[in-house]
C-alpha cells in the first residue's frame, strides 16, 4: 500500500501541470475550464487527505524520481507535515477559485491554467527532498503568480507586480547562491544526506544561513516585509486570498524543514529565530492598526501571523513545533476566510476603504457573521481554532521558559484585536456612508459594464441596462437600490469559517497530527531512512 | 580567485543598478546578479577541474563536475523567463519605466477613485 502510494507521489505535480497546460489550450470552453480546475483541486485534496491518513502514524513515504539510486535522484518525500500542508493548501485554493468564479475573474483565459500550475509548484516544493529542486519548484510557483498578479491590468496592479517580481527574483537569486554555497561546502544538495551538516561545520552553517535568509525574504519576516504589504493589497481579493496561504506559508514550511534537517535544530542559533519572531509579531500588528483599508489591515496582519509561526522554529521543542504547526494550518484557513469575506464586500461596493464603508451589519448580516467568526478565531477566542493555536503556542513559550517572547505574543494578541475591532466598527457598525449605493452601482458598471452591455445587446430587444443580469448584484443604471453581496460570493468565506469552527471544536485530531509532524522535525531519522535507506 | 573577483564585481554592479531609477536599469541589474549566481554555482563544482564532464576518453580525475553545470543550465532559463516578464512590465505599465511613484491604496479603490 505505502509502496504504491509513494510511487504515485509525482502525480501530484504532473497531474495539475498537465491539466493546467491542457486547459490553457482550450479556447472557448469556459465551463470545461472551470470543471477541470475544480476537479483537479478536489482530486488534490482527496489525495492529500489520503496521504495524511497514510502518514498519520509517522510513516514517511519517499520516491526516487526516475528510480535512480538514492542520493542521485531527486527524492519526493511526504511525511505528516507535508501531507497536512498539501491538504490545507488544497482547501484554500478551492475556496479562492470558487470566489474567483463568483467574481467572474476566473473567466480570464489563463486564470485556471495559472492556478493549476501554481498548485503543481506548491506540491513540488512541499514534497521535494532536494534544495536545488526546491528552488526550481518555488520558481514554478512564482511564475504563474506573477501572471495572476499582473492580470489585474490596472496601472496600480501592474506597479505592484513590478515590486513583487523584483523582490522575489532577488530572493530567488540569493536562494540559488545559497544552494551553490551548500553544494560547494557539503558536496550535496540532498536534504537527507545533509542531515546535521550545518551543526558540525561552520562553513556549511553559513551557506545554510544564506539559504534561510533568502527564504525569510519570501516569508516576509520583519526586516524584509515591506514588499508584501505593498503588493498583496493591490491585486484582486481572490488572488490575495490565494497567495495569503501559499507563498509565505510554503516559505515558512521550507524554513522549518531546512532548520530541522540541515541544522538538526541546533540550539546555538535559536535566539535569532526568537528575536526575528518577536520583532515580526510586533511590527506586523502595529502596522495593521495603522492602515486604513480592510485588505491592507489584513495583509499587515499576515506579517504578525508569520511572526507567531516563527516562534515554533525559534523554540524548537516538540510542544513549540506542535503549536506552531497547528497555528500555521489554522492561520491559512482563517486569513483566507477574512480576505474572502471582506473581499466580497469589496467586489460588491467597489472599495475597501474603512471610511467609505459602514452599516454592513444591517445590510449584509451574513457577511458580518462570517467576518466575526474568522476575526474572533484570528484573535484567539474560544471556541474557534485560533484559541487552541494561541493557547498552546503561548503555553509552549512558557514551558521553554522564554518569558519575554510569551509576553510579547500575549500583548500582540491584544493589538490584533484592536485592528480587527477597527474593521468591525467602521465597516459593520455605524451609519451607512453617503453615496454608498451610487458608488457601488457605478463600480459595478465600470468593472462589468462592457461585458454585460454586450450580453444585453445580443438579446432580442437590446436595452441599455448595465450590470450582472443574473442574481443579487444586479445593478440597473436607472433602477433604485440593488447593490447586494451575492450568495456565490459569500459561500467560499463561509466554508472556511465553518472549517475554523470545526478545527476549534475538534482540535484534538489536528493537534495529534501536528504533534506527529513536530516529532518528524525533532527527530528526522525516519525521514533520512526513508530517503537514503 | 578570478571567479571570486568576478562574482564580487558583478554583484556590486547589480546592487548599484538596483538602486537606480528606471525599471530597465533594475532589469539589467538582475541580469548581472544572475550571472554572478551562475558563476558562483560553477565555482561550487571546483573550477580546478577543466576537462569535459561527459567524455569517455578523459581521466575522471580531470573532468569538471556535471551537476553544477546542470544547475546553471536550469537557473539560466528561469532567470531568462523572469527577465523577459520584467522587461514586459517595464514597457506596458506606464508611459515610461520610472519606478519612483509609490502606490499605497488597493487597486479596486483606485479604479473608483474618481467617484
Amino acid at each position: 500500500m505505502n509502496e504504491m502510494l509513494s510511487t504515485l507521489l509525482p502525480l501530484l505535480v504532473v497531474g495539475p501541470l498537465f491539466l493546467g497546460a491542457f486547459s490553457a489550450a482550450l479556447r472557448r470552453s469556459q465551463r470545461i475550464r472551470h470543471g477541470i480546475s475544480l476537479i483537479t483541486l478536489l482530486a488534490m485534496l482527496a489525495a492529500s487527505i489520503l496521504l495524511v491518513v497514510a502518514t498519520a502514524d509517522g510513516t514517511v513515504l519517499a520516491h526516487q524520481v526516475g528510480l535512480w539510486e538514492a542520493g542521485v535522484a531527486i527524492p519526493f518525500v511526504v511525511d505528516t507535515l507535508s501531507a497536512l500542508m498539501l491538504a490545507f493548501v488544497a482547501v484554500l485554493a478551492l475556496a479562492s477559485v470558487l470566489f474567483a468564479m463568483a467574481t467572474h475573474e476566473a473567466r480570464a483565459r489563463f486564470y485556471h491554467p495559472f492556478v493549476l500550475i501554481l498548485m503543481a509548484g506548491v506540491a513540488g516544493a512541499v514534497m521535494t527532498g532536494d534544495i536545488f529542486n526546491l528552488f526550481v519548484f518555488i520558481e514554478v510557483m512564482l511564475l504563474p503568480s506573477y501572471g495572476l498578479m499582473a492580470m489585474m491590468g490596472a496601472k496600480l496592479g501592474a506597479d505592484s507586480a513590478r515590486i513583487f517580481v523584483t523582490v522575489n527574483l532577488l530572493a530567488s537569486t540569493l536562494l540559488l547562491a545559497g544552494v551553490g554555497l551548500v553544494y560547494a561546502t557539503a558536496g550535496t544538495v540532498n536534504l537527507a544526506e545533509l542531515q546535521g551538516a550545518a551543526a558540525e561545520d561552520p562553513a556549511i552553517a553559513i551557506a545554510g544561513a544564506v539559504v534561510l535568509t533568502a527564504i525569510s525574504i519570501k516569508a516576509a519576516v520583519v526586516p524584509v516585509h515591506g514588499w508584501l504589504t505593498r503588493t498583496y493589497p493591490m491585486t484582486s481579493p481572490a488572488v490575495t486570498a490565494l497567495f495569503s496561504g501559499i507563498h509565505t506559508k510554503i516559505a515558512i514550511y521550507a524554513i522549518y524543514r531546512i532548520y530541522a534537517m540541515l541544522f538538526d535544530g541546533d540550539q546555538r542559533f535559536l535566539w535569532v529565530g526568537l528575536t526575528v519572531a518577536a520583532v515580526t509579531m510586533v511590527v506586523g500588528s502595529l502596522g495593521a492598526v495603522g492602515e486604513n483599508s480592510t485588505r491592507s489591515i489584513l495583509v499587515f496582519h499576515m506579517i504578525s501571523h508569520v511572526g507567531y509561526i516563527m516562534i515554533g522554529v525559534g523554540l524548537f521543542t516538540t510542544l513549540g513545533l506542535t503549536a506552531a504547526i497547528f497555528y500555521l494550518l489554522h492561520g491559512m484557513i482563517v486569513k483566507a476566510s477574512l480576505f474572502l469575506s471582506t473581499g466580497a464586500l469589496e467586489e460588491t461596493y467597489g472599495t475597501a476603504r474603512l471610511d467609505r464603508l459602514g452599516g454592513m451589519l444591517k445590510r449584509e448580516p451574513l457577511v458580518a457573521v462570517i467576518f466575526m467568526v474568522a476575526a474572533l478565531s484570528l484573535v484567539g477566542m474560544p471556541p474557534f481554532s485560533g484559541f487552541v493555536a494561541k493557547f498552546s503556542l503561548i503555553g509552549a513559550t512558557f514551558e521553554a521558559e522564554q518569558w519575554i517572547i510569551g509576553g510579547v505574543a500575549v500583548i500582540v494578541s491584544l493589538i490584533s484585536m484592536v485592528a480587527m475591532l477597527k474593521i468591525w466598527t467602521s465597516v459593520f457598525m455605524g451609519p451607512e456612508p453617503e453615496g454608498l449605493e451610487r458608488r457601488a452601482l457605478t463600480y459595478q458598471q465600470a468593472i462589468h459594464g462592457k461585458r454585460y452591455l454586450r450580453v444585453e445587446a445580443q438579446a432580442e430587444q437590446p436595452t441599455l441596462q448595465v450590470g450582472p443580469p443574473t442574481t443579487g448584484t444586479a445593478a440597473v443604471i436607472s433602477g433604485e437600490r440593488h447593490a447586494r453581496v451575492t450568495p456565490k460570493l459569500i459561500v467560499p468565506a463561509a466554508l472556511l469559517a465553518v472549517v475554523t469552527l470545526g478545527l476549534g471544536l475538534g482540535a484534538e485530531v489536528l493537534m495529534q497530527l501536528a504533534e506527529q509532524a513536530a516529532q518528524g522535525l525533532m527527530d528526522p531519522s525516519d525521514y533520512v531512512k526513508a530517503v537514503i535507506g | 580567485m578570478s571567479v571570486a573577483l568576478m562574482v564580487g564585481i558583478l554583484t556590486a554592479a547589480s546592487v548599484y543598478l538596483f538602486m537606480q531609477r528606471g525599471m530597465v536599469r533594475i532589469v539589467l541589474g538582475f541580469v548581472l546578479i544572475s550571472h554572478a549566481a551562475n558563476l558562483l554555482l560553477f565555482s561550487a563544482g571546483d573550477v580546478a577541474f577543466r576537462g569535459m564532464p561527459f567524455s569517455h576518453v578523459d581521466d575522471p580525475a580531470q573532468r569538471a563536475d556535471p551537476l553544477p553545470q546542470a544547475f546553471v543550465l536550469t537557473a539560466i532559463v528561469i532567470a531568462f523567463a523572469i527577465s523577459m516578464f520584467m522587461v514586459t512590465l517595464a514597457i506596458t505599465t506606464t508611459t515610461d519605466d520610472d519606478t519612483e511613484a509609490a502606490p499605497t491604496a488597493p487597486a479596486k479603490l483606485a479604479a473608483v477613485a474618481h467617484l
